[in-house]
């Protein structure tokens, strides 16, 4: 290494210490110290004591942590395709320049601003199995359809019913897909429109050109927003946790994976089980990631390369 | 100009020198006032100490936090079921020696109160306001339905005989309003066993959440979506509104009988119609000569945490606290009773609950039961909650839900156990050391 060349390592080193100071301190220690704690029996307020593997063999005969973990994956199953399909769709549509395309973006954006909380408040109304908006629009119809086929269809009891509950989780999620539309307009804007004017002179239609053009140009953003809705939706918290009151719901139906390492943690007084918790919930946020990284290594198509 | 701009003045330091005493308590409105108006007296009554009151909300949250991070208030208000897993976990501070210097003994309070102060065999906090559970019941509604508005029911046979006769029903059939349902206010769920002669550990080495009497509580549960069917008694349940509202289902006469804490009182003053007629009455329980006057016990202590700066001035509140004349301002100002065995005529006189004296005969009783003191009862509690809920809405048996409880939380309290037995020669010394 020539002087120059150690002169700039260290003047990088120094300009970027702040940024790797803040790791360090704030990301690998936690996470470190984490991990200590997940083999240990720990309560926060006694010092820790190693018990080995203890919490993890826990893990394993816990049927509520396994029931935590079907409930996460169920809710990720559901709402990450969903969510996907309609902020996609959304934003396609929100792409044709139609008039007042401005104050429609501006509408569709806006529930996302709606704080989490708020959010699960307005939805526990609108869930509710005898006022709620959505059962009273669903009564009328399931009226029609039972007169017409003597069914006996009834509107669930969204938050109470067990059968139900997470699908008013899920419903009430993709409330929050305004910000996925922004970032999927923006990739709408780096489609080349050379390619639509050569696909239209080959004859292609709208559907072509979107499956086609369209989808491979932005696969990038997808891509993105695919991994951050993973993440997002096995960390899911706030909204179930308010909905239900701070409980688990009905036969722990609305039982995340967050919740639970929560309630071990400040409510048991558990931390070192709520660590291990953690470490599973980082170890499959990890594998899904991966996984979705190496399933769509060639169907990402990146200008640059 | 200047007189215009008053909060731009700086206010003098209130504690003037004194010792601050920082001081943590749950409660918010009425009730946190309540406490500030005692707060002001002792801030008079002397010069040495200062007491710096502070309403904070999820405070078991925030007290653990702050003690496991060092830096814990001189005191805080916690509710008694909390108490075990703090002791346990060395969160507080034992306050035996400073209550027997200051002449505090066990005669001085309603006995349950003095053994919800206490956790192997050490005393951890002194009461501040009290509360147990009773039957309310509307009286307008019973005399609609034909029954004797002045007499409740004394058994759960009693009960669901009036509950029959006061179920009405919409045209379509729907449950409009209903005599009782288990489920309003929903707080007592993990307990209905103790009205069936149930116990939920057996004082020693072992939870016991199959005890036949927790099963006959499931049974009678159960007995509510057979009776009704799932799906109409949830979507009856989902049209309740907030309790602490006039959409209680108890006030907008959805329900005409509950199962509620001594506080029910401000709801009803608060939401309530004006001419709402209500009495209360100790819940039914199965057999009205073994199980005579059962009821749920909670507390509100004052405790010192552990690494507090100050705990002898704490103690010194918490000692003023639990003398008569300010004891009794609180719980009047809370509209609730004395934990203290004297209580003065004047404050039956001016308390504005008319059934007051019930709730202190209830407490007295010896069929008066606390949550039992685990330090794993938050967990407990909650795959408790959970039994009920699955037997609730048909999805298992008592019995099977009941085991499924026993098995998981035997677990748990195993851990808790072997927690405390590492622990426990470790603070018992550093107990010992007390101030």
């Amino acid at each position: 290494m020539t002087k120059a060349e150690q002169r700039n390592l260290r003047n990088g080193l120094f300009f970027i210490s702040p940024w790797l100071i803040g790791f360090l301190a704030l990301c690998v220690y936690p996470l470190a110290s984490s991990l200590w704690f997940s083999l240990c029996d720990y309560s926060a307020l006694s010092p820790a004591v190693f018990t080995g593997a203890a919490n993890y063999r826990s893990l394993l005969t816990d049927g509520v942590f396994w029931k935590a973990l079907y409930n996460t994956f169920y809710f990720a199953a559901f709402s990450i395709p969903l969510s996907l399909l309609i902020s996609l769709t959304l934003a396609i549509l929100l792409n044709f320049d139609i008039p007042g395309r401005g104050i429609l973006r501006t509408v569709f954006f806006l529930p996302s601003l709606v704080p989490m909380v708020c959010l699960a408040v307005l939805w526990q109304w609108m869930l509710n199995g005898e006022l709620g908006l959505v059962n009273n629009t669903l009564k009328p119809i399931f009226g029609v359809l039972n007169y017409l086929f003597g069914s006996h269809l009834q509107p669930p009891d969204w938050l109470l019913d067990a059968r139900y509950a997470k699908w008013g989780i899920i419903f009430a999620s993709l409330w929050g897909v305004g910000n996925a539309v922004v970032i999927y307009l923006a990739g709408l804007q780096d489609v080349p429109r050379f390619l639509y004017e050569s696909a239209d002179i080959d004859g292609a239609g709208f559907w072509r050109k979107t499956w086609h053009i369209t989808l491979p140009i932005i696969s990038p953003t997808i891509y993105f927003n695919v991994i951050m809705a993973v993440i997002g939706s096995f960390q899911v918290f706030a909204v179930p946790y308010v909905m239900t009151n701070g409980t688990d719901g009905p036969d722990r139906s609305l039982l995340f994976l967050a919740t639970y390492l929560f309630e071990n943690a400040f409510d048991y007084f558990n931390m070192g089980y709520a660590c291990a918790i953690g470490a599973a919930l980082f170890l499959v946020i990890v594998v899904l990631t991966y996984a979705a990284t190496k399933l769509s290594e060639s169907h990402i198509y990146y200008a640059g390369k | 100009m200047l007189l215009a701009l008053p909060g731009c003045r700086q206010s003098p330091d209130p504690s003037q020198g004194r010792v601050v005493v920082e001081y943590w308590e749950k409660w918010t409105g009425f009730e946190a006032d309540a406490m500030r108006a005692v707060v002001d007296d002792f801030n008079a009554s002397q010069n040495r100490i200062y007491v710096d009151y502070t309403s904070t909300s999820q405070i078991d949250r925030k007290l653990m936090l702050a003690t496991a991070g060092g830096v814990p208030p001189d005191l805080a208000g916690i509710y008694s079921s909390r108490l075990p897993v703090y002791a346990e976990n060395n969160a507080l501070m034992p306050l035996d020696k400073m209550a027997a210097d200051a002449g505090i003994t066990r005669d001085r309070y309603i006995d349950i109160f003095w053994q919800m102060s206490m956790h192997r065999g050490h005393l951890w906090c002194l009461p501040s306001t009290p509360s147990c559970t009773a039957l309310i019941w509307n009286k307008k509604m019973f005399r609609d339905a034909g029954l004797d508005p002045e007499k409740p029911p004394r058994t759960i046979a009693e009960l669901e005989q009036d509950n029959q006769k006061l179920i009405k029903r919409r045209p379509d059939g729907s449950l409009q309003s209903i005599g009782y349902i288990p489920e309003v206010p929903g707080y007592w769920d993990p307990l209905w066993g103790y009205f069936f002669g149930g116990s939920l550990w057996n004082g020693r080495d072992a939870i016991t959440a199959t005890d036949p009497g927790n099963v006959a509580a499931l049974q009678w549960i159960a007995s509510y979506p057979k009776r009704f069917g799932v799906h109409d008694l949830l979507t009856f349940c989902d049209g309740f509104g907030s309790l602490a509202s006039p959409q209680n289902p108890f006030f907008n006469g959805r329900v005409a009988m509950i199962m509620d804490g001594v506080w029910d009182y401000n709801f009803i003053k608060n939401y309530a119609p004006a001419n709402f007629e209500w009495g209360v009455a100790p819940f039914p329980s199965a057999d009205p000569v073994t199980l005579k006057d059962v009821t749920i016990v909670e507390m509100d202590g004052l405790v010192i945490p552990a690494g507090a700066k100050h705990p002898k001035e704490a103690f010194d509140f918490i000692q003023y606290v639990n003398t008569q004349k300010p004891m009794e301002k609180l719980c009047l100002l809370q509209r609730k009773f004395s934990p203290l065995r004297e209580c003065s005529a004047q404050f039956y006189r001016d308390h504005p609950n008319p059934c007051i004296a019930t709730f202190v005969k209830l407490a007295k009783s010896p069929n008066a039961r606390p949550v039992p003191p685990l330090a794993m009862w938050m967990q407990y509690q909650n795959d408790m909650m959970n039994a009920v809920n699955r037997v609730w809405t048909g999805k298992a048996q008592p019995e099977q839900a009941l085991e499924r409880v026993q098995e998981r939380d035997s677990q748990a309290f195993a851990r808790t156990q072997a927690r405390w037995h590492r622990l426990a020669p470790l603070l018992t010394a550093e107990w010992s050391k007390q101030p």
